[in-house]
């Protein structure tokens, strides 16, 4: 009986304290509308590796000392695909962290932002945003994202000190690339084409990287694309794959290929075992880590095209983001958050925590004097007018299997007209997933 | 003696409210009232029945997690217009024929040696059987790094007698093939041990029966081993044919499909479009590997139990 008696009182003192645990937090929701709150938010980073870890963390830091009072709770998630869903889970179900980082471009399109996102347009640092990068994330009501990291470039990363030894100058056309690959070959020992088909996304680069081409000889070709009517399988759009099949059949490539991973293809590139490798920029960071001494002897430029005048493809900062479910006192601090992340002290965190690849796109950041090398390299192509933006970033349309089937066309397994017809026939998908005009 | 008198009745109390007897407790005397079955029912529906007849409707629509569009059958029409599925049935035909007859023939094979006396039998049992203990992931990845084209060490030793040195899993004629080899060498061991309590059932008088008159070895595996055996046999087809057939962790660890397509199975091909964020689209592909597995276990299983009882 006693035993009874203070089991049930212990859990009405339980109750109790429930309830009050209730009470409270009835109040500073209720009372958060005032100017002075300083409700604690939840922050989504942009991956669970170390650096994106590493990185949020830091800009936590950075802003506890500045609202020391504002508690700010890092949560991570997976990265790619599984990160896709993720993020689109936790919004549809109206869980989403106050502040995440997600990509800007075609990916942010399908977050509907008109309904799940807070409107950005209103901010003070709006104003300083590039154009280009506005465009990524906005749609036609509002915008909705500020930018984290600086911009990058997708082209040919290229080991210098290898260039210099062989003679050999920066290829503007098709063929001068070929033939700069054929000299590095018949030199012997050193890799002419890195390729890295371990990690599946690389194999992407002749085509992604190529766009700024296209755009150049065409510049309705991203909205004709949109509206159905312009294919890969055609040209321009079809050098893309043809490049990736012909750097194959002309064995510019190393042996391993097929499993080699990007990681270590980046290793073999800045030791100068391989002289040149296309890829997008902003993977220097992971240079940075592996060989820190050599940085500086890659080099960067666009993707060479047929009829030379090369154009580099320009890929844009990713958004950080604030969710509709976050009101009140939350979304003040998560404002907040921006503010400080778009400030000196946070553009300072941004140049430490990730190696710019780039120019920022906002006018409040600025590039540091010990960027690395191939960023001056970028610079020339910006200032000779003589970039465009990635197709993610112009179009909505991109189909899933596009890594499949580049390294298909890339390890010869099929023809790069082949490749081209069937990526064409994927992004039908998501197309209409989107619901775009002309694609039913 | 209570407790084996309780434990039929309340098996077929039980029974008889899941096959619609009128009223439970009227005939049969139940141990339990019937809202006992509540909760199990509740979760069942929740968690089971309502996701799978959501998972049928929203295999008919355009769905993004935000919003659905009703299309009736265009999902179904689009998957089978996909040139990746025919390839990825083809695939999961092969995949899951393949690596259920390589892990009969073998498993049996093993058993046989196993259950007759050789040297450091249980030692052998032990490490047959280690494999299935195993996580499919972690089989997965390890192999990846023991058969590395480049820096693997099965390549590493094929190489040291100046053999072929072939890129298991990066190879498009190869990858398939490796993969199924690494399903079975993880899956064998279930069959292994499936056979050997079947040999071990069989009455030891037969085997000396035919010993005393003059029967060869081969000769007792085929007239009395392999028919004496069928129970055994129709379950390990039946357990790895439905494995091999939804097989998707240890291809999505090794090769995630690739090199290109060359070994994508219908499950990969699903998940892929899943990650995509086509969810109706995927839904159907959902449905579809239900029918067609169904459609050939269903008869499939009914033959082999047939064949089992007639024994």
């Amino acid at each position: 009986m006693f035993i009874r008696r203070t089991a049930s009182r212990a859990i009405a003192a339980l109750g109790a304290t429930a309830l009050a645990g209730i009470a409270l937090t009835g109040c500073s929701a209720g009372g958060s509308g005032g100017s002075t709150s300083n409700a604690a938010i939840t922050f989504l980073a942009a991956g669970n590796d170390p650096a994106s870890i590493k990185t949020a963390n830091d800009l936590v830091t950075g802003f506890n000392k500045v609202y020391p009072k504002i508690k700010v709770k890092v949560d991570t998630r997976p990265a790619g695909t599984d990160g896709d869903n993720l993020i689109k889970t936790r919004l549809s179900t109206g869980t989403m962290d106050d502040v995440f980082f997600y990509n800007s471009g075609s990916l942010f399109q399908a977050l509907h932002a008109d309904t799940t996102l807070q409107p950005l347009t209103n901010q003070p640092w709006a104003k300083t945003l590039t154009k280009d990068f506005k465009a990524t994330v906005s749609t036609s009501k509002a915008l909705y994202g500020a930018p984290f990291g600086s911009t990058f470039d997708g082209g040919v990363m290229y080991n210098k000190k290898v260039y210099s030894q062989l003679g050999l100058s920066v290829p503007d056309t098709w063929a001068e690339f070929i033939s700069n690959s054929q000299k590095i070959k018949a030199a012997g020992g050193i890799t002419p084409i890195l390729a890295s088909y371990g990690d599946t996304w690389t194999a992407q680069l002749f085509v992604l990287a190529d766009f700024a081409n296209v755009s150049a000889q065409d510049p309705a070709w991203a909205a004709n694309y949109t509206a159905n009517k312009a294919k890969y399988v055609n040209p321009p759009a079809l050098a893309g794959f043809q490049d990736t099949a012909q750097v194959k059949s002309l064995g510019l490539l190393n042996k391993d290929y097929a499993s080699l991973t990007n990681v270590n293809a980046l290793k073999l590139l800045a030791t100068g075992k391989a002289a040149q490798y296309p890829m997008i920029t902003v993977t220097i960071g992971n240079v940075q880590q592996s060989n820190p001494d050599q940085v500086n002897d890659i080099g960067y430029f666009a993707m060479p095209t047929a009829g030379g005048n090369s154009h580099a493809t320009v890929w844009e900062a990713g958004g950080a983001y604030i969710p509709k479910t976050t009101t009140g006192g939350k979304l003040t601090s998560a404002e907040k958050f921006l503010s400080f992340m778009l400030s000196p002290a946070g553009c300072a965190i941004q140049n430490s925590a990730s190696l710019p690849a780039g120019p920022y796109a906002t006018t409040n950041c600025t590039v540091p004097s010990n960027a690395p090398a191939l960023v001056a390299d970028e610079q020339k192509y910006q200032d000779a007018g003589k970039t465009g933006l990635a197709l993610e970033f112009i179009s909505p349309v991109k189909g899933p299997n596009l890594s499949q089937i580049t390294v298909q066309v890339g390890s010869g397994i099929s023809t790069a007209t082949q490749g081209a017809a069937l990526y064409d026939q994927d992004v039908k998908k998501q197309a209409q997933q989107l619901n775009l005009p002309g694609w039913n | 003696m209570a407790t084996t008198n309780l434990a039929p009745t309340a098996l077929s109390a039980g029974v008889s409210t899941g096959s619609k007897a009128p009223r439970p407790g009227t005939k049969m005397k139940s141990f339990y009232p019937s809202w006992f079955f509540i909760p199990a029912v509740a979760l069942y529906v929740i968690f089971f029945a309502v996701p799978t007849f959501a998972s049928f409707y929203f295999s008919l629509t355009r769905w993004d997690l935000f919003e659905s569009t009703f299309i009736g059958i265009g999902n179904f029409v689009e998957f089978f217009q996909d040139p990746q599925l025919l390839n990825g049935f083809i695939h999961t035909f092969e995949y899951g024929f393949a690596t259920s007859a390589a892990k009969v023939i073998l498993g049996f094979f093993l058993a046989v040696i196993l259950t007759s006396p050789v040297v450091a039998r249980g030692y052998i049992r032990a490490v047959i059987f280690f494999p299935v203990l195993i996580s499919t992931i972690g089989v997965g990845i390890m192999f990846k790094s023991l058969l590395d084209p480049f820096h693997g060490i099965v390549n590493g030793v094929l190489g040291v007698f100046h053999l072929p040195q072939p890129g298991w899993f990066t190879d498009p004629n190869l990858a398939l093939a490796s993969i199924a080899a690494v399903d079975v060498w993880k899956g064998v061991g279930i069959a292994t041990l499936i056979f050997m309590a079947g040999i071990v059932a069989i009455p030891s008088e037969y085997f000396e029966a035919a010993k005393m008159d003059g029967a060869s070895s081969w000769k007792i595996i085929r007239t009395i081993t392999i028919p004496l055996t069928r129970p055994a046999t129709a379950t390990v087809i039946i357990l790895s044919l439905i494995g091999g057939l939804r097989s998707f962790d240890l291809i999505w660890a090794t090769t995630g499909g690739g090199p290109g397509f060359t070994s994508d199975v219908i499950a990969s091909v699903i998940y892929k479009e899943y990650q995509a964020g086509f969810f109706g689209l995927s839904t159907a592909g959902n449905v579809i590997l239900f029918i067609v597995v169904t459609a050939i276990m269903v008869p499939l299983s009914s033959f082999l139990n047939r064949k089992a009882v007639e024994l």
